[in-house]
């Protein structure tokens, strides 16, 4: 399964979990129309970390909080192997 | 008007009831005659007075060295087998020991310890001893780090509820614990049986559980008790099917109604019941109707017992607490009126408290209080989970999440996994303010369980 297939699928398991109802997830969306809380995102990059072995926003100390869902996915894309 | 009279354990030791027995995995050494015998090479004499370490290998040389010394010794400070050796020489100033009772005397040697007497088996024939004058008993709380505290009791207040329940009925129950009896849980087995007129089957931390079950029956045994975790493990283990002891008590973590439930179901002739105990606050009460927590009459006083919350803190002063922390920079032990502060936080719902953590233990979401325990006793309401741990993880985001290690039942489908994982977060939804919801459920083969049969919370 490809980086962004897992970080979408993870992304709708929680919004199942927490009642909420995405709009469709394009790269432009930004993270605060998806309807996530930051506790929400909390656990979306718990997951993942689980999921794919990287937090990208601890590893970096500078790095900001990505805006849109593309950035969102590019962090885990773009993680060194 | 005499003195008042002064009890020890020899005194509840005579000649008159045969067949009791002490016994461990190893040996059985007859109580019926034990006070002509000794464990000390007949030198109970030289430590008449003093102040007196016990440290020793196995239970059952601390049992009967316990009963040798009781009355005579000035005091008698219990080593739990897990007590880290740097803290000894504090332990010893702090309490003004004077001399050992070991099995290793070759280790005291060059210690400042003047007086050291070797506990040995087979026991050998010794004139019986007089009670002299009251022991004041010392017991090591069982904290995470550090010097551990010494807590100082008397004989009549660690039996202060064994003697208010009075004489067991039927035949002289045979006792057995999972616990150590050098700590307050196992202590109070152990002295149960000894002033019950019965027996006692004691633990080895070197044998496997199903082995352990095979002597507890082999032996009759009739009443046991252990911690939730204790429990936890022996109904995970397929080993309880061939146990049907009489009466089983949990005590020193919090009996949530999960394990309550599970006991019931597998031992479904016994009597269920969880008692609230600690170290420094002594034996509060016994629940036997078979629900979680505490019906909220038991606070005020009830059979001598006066409970009350502070701050959400469950508060206790009667007979039956410690009566000071010993040593040089010893903290005061109770507040200005007398009355323990347990730490162990209660919460009223309806007509009855519920135990929802340390306060010491509290984990921080996102700058919001979280109790483990209360989050995991509603992971533990599910059918298939046995036991689970609740921790915090750093989050980049809010700080701080939860996670939980959950360990599911004997048997259950792996397939199902995600299925019960779901049902899970579910439930902790349904029960639970959000922040205290995991966000990751991790299942696990096993949890870790302190010596004194606590799960681990290195976290904590």
């Amino acid at each position: 399964m490809s980086v962004r297939s897992k970080v979408i699928e993870a992304i709708q398991q929680i919004a199942r979990e927490q009642h909420v109802t995405l709009p469709a997830l394009s790269d432009d969306l930004s993270l605060h129309e998806t309807g996530f809380d930051s506790l929400a995102f909390a656990i979306l990059v718990a997951r993942l970390e689980d999921e794919t072995g990287v937090d990208p926003f601890t590893i970096s100390e500078d790095a900001a909080f990505p805006a849109t869902v593309g950035d969102f996915v590019r962090a885990y894309e773009n993680v060194p192997a | 008007m005499s003195p008042r009279e002064i009890f020890a354990l020899r005194d509840h030791l005579g000649a008159e009831l045969k067949g009791r027995n002490l016994s461990d995995a190893h040996h059985v050494v007859s109580l019926t005659d034990i006070l002509s015998q000794t464990v000390l090479v007949g030198r109970l004499r030289e430590l008449s007075g003093r102040a007196v370490l016990l440290k020793l290998s196995d239970q059952l040389r601390s049992g009967l060295a316990m009963i040798e010394l009781d009355g005579i010794v000035r005091r008698m400070l219990l080593c739990p087998p897990d007590l880290d050796p740097a803290h000894l020489d504090a332990l010893i100033a702090d309490a003004g020991i004077d001399a050992v009772v070991t099995d290793e005397p070759d280790r005291w040697t060059a210690t400042g310890v003047s007086l050291v007497v070797t506990a040995q088996l087979p026991l050998q024939s010794t004139a019986p001893a007089q009670t002299e004058s009251a022991t004041e008993w010392l017991m090591l709380t069982s904290g995470t780090s550090g010097v551990p505290k010494i807590v100082g009791h008397t004989l009549e207040a660690l039996t202060g509820a064994i003697v208010a329940e009075g004489p067991a009925k039927g035949p002289a129950p045979v006792w057995a614990t999972f616990y150590d009896i050098r700590r307050y849980g196992g202590l109070q087995i152990f002295l149960r049986a000894v002033l019950s007129g019965g027996s006692m089957v004691l633990s080895d931390p070197h044998e496997a559980l199903a082995d352990h079950v095979a002597r507890l029956n082999a032996r009759g045994v009739s009443h046991i008790s252990g911690t939730p975790s204790h429990w936890r493990k022996l109904l995970m283990s397929g080993s309880a099917a061939q146990f049907a002891p009489g009466y089983v008590r949990l005590s020193g973590e919090i009996a949530d109604q999960a394990v309550l439930d599970g006991l019931k179901a597998a031992f479904p002739n016994s009597s269920v019941g969880h008692a609230y105990a600690s170290t420094e606050a002594g034996v509060g009460f016994a629940v036997n109707d078979g629900l979680e927590g505490f019906p909220a009459n038991y606070l005020g006083n009830r059979n001598g017992v006066e409970m009350k919350v502070v701050d959400g803190s469950l508060r206790i002063r009667s007979t039956r607490t410690a009566h000071a922390y010993i040593g040089r920079n010893a903290a005061a032990l109770t507040d200005g009126d007398g009355f323990v502060d347990s730490g162990d936080i209660v919460e009223l719902r309806g007509d009855r408290y519920y135990f929802v953590g340390r306060r010491g233990g509290i984990i921080n979401i996102g700058g919001l209080k979280v109790h483990p325990e209360e989050i995991e006793a509603a992971i533990n309401r599910h059918p298939d989970v046995r036991m689970s741990r609740a921790k915090s993880r750093r989050s980049p985001i809010t700080g701080g999440i939860v996670v939980a290690d959950v360990i599911l039942a004997d048997g259950t489908d792996q397939a199902r996994a995600k299925e019960i994982r779901d049902q899970i977060l579910d439930q902790c939804r349904a029960q639970l303010a959000s922040h205290k919801v995991p966000a990751v459920v991790r299942f696990v083969e096993a949890l870790d369980v302190t010596p004194a049969g606590k799960l681990a919370r290195t976290d904590a």
